[in-house]
């Protein structure tokens, strides 16, 4: 028996050691994983390329960079948040996740890595989409906002100097412009069960002087305002005015209407403007312009300036990683000025100084299209909304994107859709 | 008078295999269409049934990814490789070890037969989505996410119910007397398996082969989500990628889904002859 | 029988048991792969179905028993969902099975180009899933889809119809792209069914002087009953968890008419970070579509048929 208790203490011993090896920090490269989205903002291509500035700067990094569709980064994110370590180390976030993923505790609190310099040099509305209850848990990285654009070429045609200032405004252009059979649907809108529904829900509510939740936190966007909105919207399509296929269109579909010369007017996101400018994809190059985003009447009156929504993403690192300084180091180098500067032409850049004195003369120099998108964007950022910042985002989104569709196709009255959809969202707050 | 009517029949039956035909075809031909146009020329109204300038730009992209200004299309012919391997692995394995699976429980007699089989149905009906998370967890702690293997694993565990379901039924409608013929020889049960049987079911084997082949091919979540760069990417996620937040390259994507459709048709038309009419006259009659 | 005992001495084993050896032999390797595989996902997910379980790190996780399933039953969604699930699944699954039955029969009788013909209904099949949502959702496009442009050109509709986006139409158009896309796999299984049958016993009835419709019906069809339960079953079971075609030509619109009961499952593992509400959601489309498949061999399974 002595022996045997022999024998076990140095076996103990030996796990001991090998388990003490083991713990020894690995000496050699630490490879971080990045997931974001492909096809917007900057090409893969380029992403990769920065990437490999990087670790060129810092040899003990390497970086491994994941692209997929926007529709799968959630999922991704969550599927990779399941497993210890996590899949990956950052991730891009959408605008309308942080709520959802402080919740599970997926996301970093990076407020003390964050500088005075990166706080106060990067747009302050940039940092809304990280930063809850005065913490931090990213870094900006993408900034945009729906626009309006139209053809001015359809404009013109039907005796129309400049673009609406209301939405009133607009349906009485686009009452002309049917009648004088310059296109048959004049406004084409991203209106389907996903989330592009909300976010133009959004534009128009806010552009009535409504609001998804009231100062208590209840939802109001049922209130006259709400299906005012609502009501406004089914009115276009029954009026002949909105494309019907709007309430299966998503952005892309928006754009492959407007840029065929289908529609006088959509709203859509940046790349809208650029791809307008593509002869492989669009038949009316050089025929787009920005409008400042149209209000209602009873929003300009109420004080509303103008309208719009905020869709921009940012990067995130994920509160499990092992390596989180590492990729605190890649995500500031990513959102550093030289690199944004350098990549402006397709991305327009989030520290405010790039838009003040000479360097918005530079900026704007960037590229052919630049001086209208610049302006653009410094008018239309400012006046951006916020989806509500709640934890069950999406269940909630679901519930008005049924509410939207379910009055659009007329299922049921908008008051009562939205009726419905406020009760889910009490019902979601309450859990 | 017998020509006439048997001619007349023939023409009949003739006549009805055309709209079967147009059926089937019109919507890929709008596909192959949609692959030779440009973007601008896809959004022509009336559609132009054949592309007035037509390109040959999207499959371009693919062949010579480095012309592209994408990096979808560079990736594409990898994500085919990859799809044809796993596809390709997972069938093999399949039919071996499910046929065996197979025959055992259409024909042997044993106690837990029944549970069994009631048991392989019962985990085919669970919908793979609900599987992900845990199966994405143990694979990532076994360290084999985005290798080709978790996905032939995967896959292997829903493909072989499938199997082992449909040939279990095809060796049922193989008649018994066969069997029992081989046995009153002298044959043991793996004797009357491999030299009686098997032989009889190729065309059972090879339908059901096809079956799992493009089951694999076909499957899209998981490979979604357990796959992240090109080491082990699969043909539907690429594809899936020519659908960006902001753009959707149709003419491109149209481009690779008929690629994409080519590994399997070749596959088809190499085993199509064993898919003929299996058993002849020469089995026993009871 | 005497050979066999002969050639081991040692083993006493009767025949019966021999054979039910051969039988775990033949089984274990397909056994330890789906097992392998699938036994734990498969217990947590049971697990997971009687827990309160948000997605997240270090979220608490409480029993609340049988309340993620009574909370289901009880949700007027989840009917409505199972409903249109269900009609999906009946719609879907009997057109195959006519187109599918249909022609079958056109290949067996050999007309010309019939060899080509059998070869070409493995295209619809061979186009990934995602390819064929893709394609279908450009055909029905309202502005510039070819369903359109087709029915324009031959006159069928004056205007252009924005198809995806009226509610009744949606799950019909679904149906039918998922329908021309697996109808080749209950085609090619009743084919090959077909070209099996013995010929005697028609010959024999049309001496008797049945004509073509009382043979195809009460002996052709009754002889074709095991193939048709396997496709029966093989596509019930798959159409009643459709998800991928949904997901990529509608996403469950408009206004919800083509959310599926995966699509649900979906939702709530995914989106909604609800993984007991997803696992209950899971056994439960089990459940249905296990009564499903014990209603139909119970109605048409007859083993003594089977020669």
């Amino acid at each position: 028996m002595r022996t045997f208790y022999k024998i076990a203490l140095a076996i103990l011993v030996l796990i001991l050691a090998a388990s003490l090896v083991g713990c020894a920090k690995k000496a050699g490269p630490v490879t971080i994983h990045v997931l974001t989205m492909d096809q917007a903002g900057l090409k893969p291509a380029e992403i990769d390329q920065i990437a490999r500035d990087f670790e060129a700067k810092n040899p003990d990094i390497k970086v491994v960079m994941e692209y997929v569709g926007y529709d799968f980064v959630h999922d991704k994110i969550v599927t990779g948040m399941a497993a210890k370590p996590p899949a990956y180390d950052a991730a891009m976030i959408d605008v309308i996740w942080p709520d959802e993923f402080i919740k599970a505790g997926y996301l970093l609190d990076v407020t003390k890595r964050v500088t005075a310099e990166m706080k106060s040099g990067i747009f302050p509305a940039a940092w809304n989409g990280v930063t809850r209850n005065g913490k931090i848990y990213g870094m900006p990285w993408l900034m945009d906002v729906k626009y309006f654009m139209y053809n001015k070429d359809i404009l013109q045609q039907a005796g129309f100097t400049a673009p609406p200032k209301t939405w009133e405004e607009l349906v009485d252009q686009a009452k002309v412009i049917k009648q004088k059979g310059l296109v048959e649907f004049p406004i084409i809108w991203s209106w389907p069960q996903k989330e592009g529904v909300v976010c133009d829900f959004t534009v128009l509510l806010f552009g009535n002087g409504g609001a998804f939740l009231d100062a208590s936190g209840k939802p109001v966007f049922n209130n006259e305002k709400g299906v005012q909105v609502l009501t406004w919207m089914k009115k276009t399509i029954d009026d002949g005015l909105t494309n019907p296929s709007s309430v299966a269109s998503d952005e892309p579909a928006v754009e492959a209407d407007f840029l065929a010369g289908k529609s006088a007017y959509a709203v859509n996101w940046l790349f809208q403007f650029s791809d307008s400018n593509d002869a492989s994809k669009s038949q009316i190059v050089g025929k787009v312009a920005f409008g400042a985003m149209p209000v209602f009447d009873a929003g300009a009156k109420a004080g509303i300036k103008g309208s719009s929504v905020d869709g921009s993403s940012s990067f995130a690192i994920m509160a499990t990683t092992p390596y989180a300084d590492q990729t605190w180091k890649f995500l500031t180098y990513l959102a550093s000025n030289d690199v944004q500067i350098k990549f402006s032409a397709e991305m327009l850049p989030i520290w405010q100084g790039d838009f003040q004195g000479d360097s918005l003369a530079k900026l704007e120099a960037a590229t052919p299209s630049n001086p209208i998108t610049v302006p653009a964007f410094l008018g239309q950022f400012p006046f951006a909304n916020e989806r509500p910042t709640v934890s069950y985002y999406n269940e909630a989104s679901m519930a008005l994107q049924l509410a939207i569709q379910e009055a659009l196709t007329g299922v049921k009255s908008p008051q009562q859709a939205l009726d419905e959809a406020a009760a889910k969202w009490v019902q979601l707050a309450g859990k | 008078m017998m020509i006439n009517r048997k001619i007349f029949r023939k023409l009949l039956l003739f006549l009805l295999t055309i709209p079967v035909f147009l059926f089937i075809f019109f919507p890929i031909l709008w596909l192959f269409t949609a692959s030779l146009s440009t973007q601008v020329e896809l959004y022509a109204v009336p559609p132009h049934w054949i592309p007035q300038h037509p390109t040959l730009q999207n499959y371009f992209e693919i062949f010579f990814p480095s012309q592209s200004a994408s990096s979808v299309p560079r990736t594409f012919a990898i994500s085919i490789l990859n799809s044809i391997k796993i596809a390709s692995t997972v069938t093999i394995i399949c039919i071996v070890i499910g046929s065996l699976a197979a025959y055992s429980l259409a024909r042997i007699p044993f106690k837990h037969n029944r549970t069994i089989q009631l048991g392989i149905l019962g985990i085919r009906m669970i919908p793979e989505v609900s599987l992900i998370i845990p199966l994405f967890i143990i694979a990532s702690s076994l360290q084999l996410i985005n290798k080709p293997i978790v996905l032939i694993i995967t896959y292997m565990s829903f493909a072989l119910p499938y199997t082992i379901w449909l040939m279990a039924a095809y060796f049922q409608s193989v008649p018994i007397e066969l069997e029992e013929a081989a046995r009153l020889d002298g044959c043991t049960r793996l004797g009357i398996l491999f030299r009686v049987v098997m032989p009889i079911s190729v065309p059972g084997l090879v339908s059901t082969a096809m079956f799992i082949f493009l089951l694999a091919w076909d499957e899209f979540f998981f490979a979604l989500i357990f796959t992240s760069t090109l080491a082990a990417k699969t043909a539907p996620v690429a594809i899936a990628e020519f659908v960006g937040r902001y753009a959707v390259n149709i003419t491109g994507m149209m481009a690779g889904g008929l690629l994409a459709a080519i590994p399997p048709i070749l596959v088809a038309l190499l085993f199509q002859r064993y898919i003929v009419s299996g058993m002849t006259a020469g089995a026993v009659k009871g | 029988m005497a050979k066999i005992l002969k050639s081991h001495p040692k083993r006493r084993l009767s025949l019966r048991q021999q054979d039910a050896r051969t039988a775990w032999l033949l089984l274990i390797p397909s056994l330890v792969v789906i097992l392998g595989v699938t036994l734990w996902p498969i217990i947590s997910t049971f697990i997971l179905s009687f827990l309160n379980a948000p997605t997240g790190i270090n979220q608490a996780r409480t029993f609340i028993g049988l309340d993620n399933y009574t909370t289901m039953l009880k949700d007027q969604t989840f009917w409505a969902t199972i409903g249109r699930t269900l009609y999906f699944t009946v719609v879907s699954v009997g057109l195959e099975l006519i187109l599918g039955l249909v022609i079958a029969q056109l290949v067996n009788s050999h007309p010309w180009g019939w060899k080509f013909l059998r070869l070409s209904l493995i295209v619809p099949w061979a186009v990934p899933t995602i390819v064929n949502g893709a394609m279908w959702r450009w055909i029905y496009s309202a502005d510039f889809g070819a369903l359109n442009g087709l029915l324009m050109q031959l006159g069928l509709i004056k205007h252009y119809i924005p198809w995806l986006s009226l509610p009744n139409m949606a799950m019909p158009l679904v149906i039918l792209a998922d329908v021309w896309h697996t109808m080749p796999f209950v085609a090619l299984i009743l084919q090959a069914a077909l070209a099996n049958l013995p010929e005697e016993l028609e010959e024999a009835a049309a001496v008797d002087g049945a004509n073509a419709w009382q043979r195809f019906w009460q002996i052709r069809v009754p002889l074709l009953r095991p193939a048709i339960l396997v496709a029966l079953i093989a596509r019930t079971v798959d159409a009643f968890r459709v998800f991928d075609i949904v997901y990529i030509i509608t996403s469950g619109g408009p206004a919800f008419k083509t959310i599926t009961i995966t699509y649900l499952t979906y939702l709530n593992t995914f989106s909604y970070g609800k993984q007991g509400t997803g696992a209950a959601l899971s056994f439960l489309i089990s459940f249905f579509t296990l009564i499903m498949a014990f209603i139909y061999i119970r109605v048409l399974y007859r083993p003594e048929e089977n020669q």
